[in-house]
């Protein structure tokens, strides 16, 4: 199968708010794909009709094949959520926790405890697996609920903003869990509004605001489209700062900046970096780093929504 | 029972076990009420029984009732934090999901109203009951607290927060003090009587009081009956539709 995951046209309506406003995506299997949007853009929406949780009012969605409203059932047993508030049951242990999810796919008890037993050890809880997990941290939380959402061995999982609210470490230590997940051949829809989670993360990338795609690619294309790339000069020796500045400003006709060690500017023309080379060779100015940066995925942001990417208050509905 | 059925009532019940307050509320305040009514109040009552043989079926009821905050709230709570859509997604039939806490609900007030009983006994309860008679005290009130289980649950899938589906529960909890639980409805100022006597809780309590008493009167037994279907079926309804609805 080519495509693990597919959507066109999804519409969804709470009352007089319109969530989703025509939203397809795909997603190839064995990918990451980014969506990526700001609060309220509609990203909870769409997982939950991809996970079977919602029925959109217009347009259609499948996973692995299946159409998410016509054919749930089967749809259900390829895919894991783990959303964006840990639903792990705090009175449990760790292994409880497990045992509960493997017991309920039907797992035999040994079997269940097996894979629990492995998870723990894969997620790093083996130390907490008899401990209630309403002791637990939230980045071991997050860790659990990711454990539980592959207790059944996904091939599709749905993150529904996995990092919101983790200090960076805890966030690093669920990158690499994710990336393992996607070596191991899952396909993943991972909602975020960290460009930079996405820019790690994503293969392909999907942005949403008010309930439409606004943008999709990979993001290196999605920076390409905003045109305008960093030049970044770094002299080796810092008395040379002055000597680069002039020479960045004559070749880009703009005002650099010093940032540091280092001397950036923007840049329309792609021609600039040779001709900084040349100069800086005449100038008998040694560089230990010359780069054209692209730009990044907030500048995108900010130029496909006239707006910063987090600019905008909590909307988004969790409907009742 | 389907074997996800089993396997979420055990869940409900390491729940029940690991929340001593729940417990509390559910076992111990209706017994704290009763040792209050009949040593402090009874005496002030003047209701032609003993005060302990009028107030026990009414406590009988009362206990049914502290024990629906904590299913309320660990209804809610299995809904607000994503369990109950973690379930779902796995394909565990909402019946399984729902049946566990009703259960759970119904085992906790057999459990306390047991436990009230003995209390009761020890304070000089005199029950006229047969053993036919407390066969259908059992019946009447395994009925009434799957009813109220079902209208509970319903309550606490609705409820924005734990919170507030505590909260929710709050009005069952006071229900029975205008009822004939504590005195007679004909005791009581105009209007409240006429509230009293035509609230559901009235007629079952007349029915538990009748049934130990050894005669229950078929005035009683057929709106108590009634009314406990009438709830059930709608907590029932409501329950089904919220749970589908509420993602």
């Amino acid at each position: 199968m080519d495509h693990a995951i597919q959507a066109e046209g999804l519409v969804k309506r709470f009352g007089e708010t319109t969530a989703l406003d025509g939203v397809g995506l795909s997603v190839r299997a064995g990918t990451v794909l980014g969506l990526l949007g700001p609060n309220g853009a509609g990203k909870t929406t769409a997982v939950r009709i991809f996970a079977t949780l919602l029925r959109p009012d217009d347009g259609h969605a499948s996973v692995g094949g299946y159409d998410v409203v016509r054919q749930a059932h089967q749809a259900r047993q390829l895919i894991g959520l783990t959303g964006q508030f840990a639903a792990v049951d705090e009175m449990l242990t760790g292994t409880e926790n497990l045992l509960l999810i493997g017991r309920l796919l039907g797992m035999p008890r040994p079997a269940a405890k097996q894979r629990a037993h492995e998870l723990l050890n894969d997620f790093d809880l083996a130390d907490a697996a008899d401990r209630a997990a309403k002791t637990y941290s939230g980045g071991m939380r997050r860790r659990l609920d990711l454990a539980a959402s592959l207790v059944g061995r996904p091939s599709i999982l749905f993150l529904d903003e996995p990092t919101t609210g983790l200090d960076p470490r805890a966030r690093t230590e669920l990158w690499t869990l994710i990336r393992r997940l996607v070596a191991g051949g899952v396909t993943v829809l991972l909602t975020t509004q960290y460009l930079d989670e996405a820019d790690t993360l994503a293969d392909e990338i999907t942005v949403i605001d008010h309930g439409r795609v606004i943008a999709a690619g990979t993001p290196d294309e999605l920076k390409a489209k905003t045109g305008s790339q960093t030049l970044v000069v770094r002299p080796e020796d810092d008395t040379q700062l002055p000597v680069v500045t002039a020479v960045v400003a004559e070749l880009t006709k703009a005002v650099p900046e010093v940032d540091g060690p280092r001397v950036t500017a923007p840049v329309t023309d792609p021609a600039v970096l040779p001709a900084v080379v040349r100069r800086l060779d005449d100038a008998g100015v040694l560089v230990t780093e010359l780069t054209l940066r692209g730009a990044s995925l907030n500048e995108v942001f900010l130029s496909l929504t006239g707006r910063p990417v987090e600019d905008e208050p909590e909307t988004e509905g969790r409907p009742a | 029972m389907t074997a996800h059925a089993m396997v979420m009532l055990r869940r409900d019940f390491k729940h029940l076990t690991r929340n001593p307050t729940s417990v509390f509320n559910a076992v111990l305040m209706p017994i704290v009420l009763m040792l209050m009514f009949v040593y402090m109040l009874g005496d002030a009552f003047s209701v032609g029984v003993d005060y302990v043989d009028y107030a026990t079926p009414g406590l009988m009821l009362m206990a049914v009732c502290y024990g629906l905050g904590g299913t309320a709230t660990a209804v809610n709570a299995d809904m607000t934090k994503g369990v109950i859509n973690r379930f779902k997604v796995m394909d565990v039939s909402r019946g399984a999901v729902l049946t566990g806490h009703v259960v759970t609900s119904v085992l906790t007030n057999l459990i306390a109203i047991a436990a009230l009983v003995g209390v009761a006994f020890l304070l000089g309860f005199d029950a006229s009951a047969s053993a036919l008679d407390w066969l259908g005290v059992v019946g009447m009130i395994v009925l009434l607290a799957t009813a109220a289980g079902w209208f509970t649950v319903a309550l606490g899938l609705a409820a924005k927060s734990p919170e507030t589906a505590g909260m929710a529960a709050v009005p069952l909890v006071m229900l029975p003090f205008f009822s004939s639980a504590i005195v007679p409805a004909d005791k009581m100022g105009p209007g409240l009587r006429e509230f009293a006597e035509y609230q559901p809780f009235t007629p079952i309590i007349e029915t538990l009081r009748g049934l130990l008493a050894g005669g229950p009167s078929a005035g009683d037994v057929i709106p108590a009956i009634a009314w406990c279907i009438g709830i059930a079926v709608v907590g029932y309804v409501w329950a089904r539709s919220t749970f589908s609805k509420r993602a």
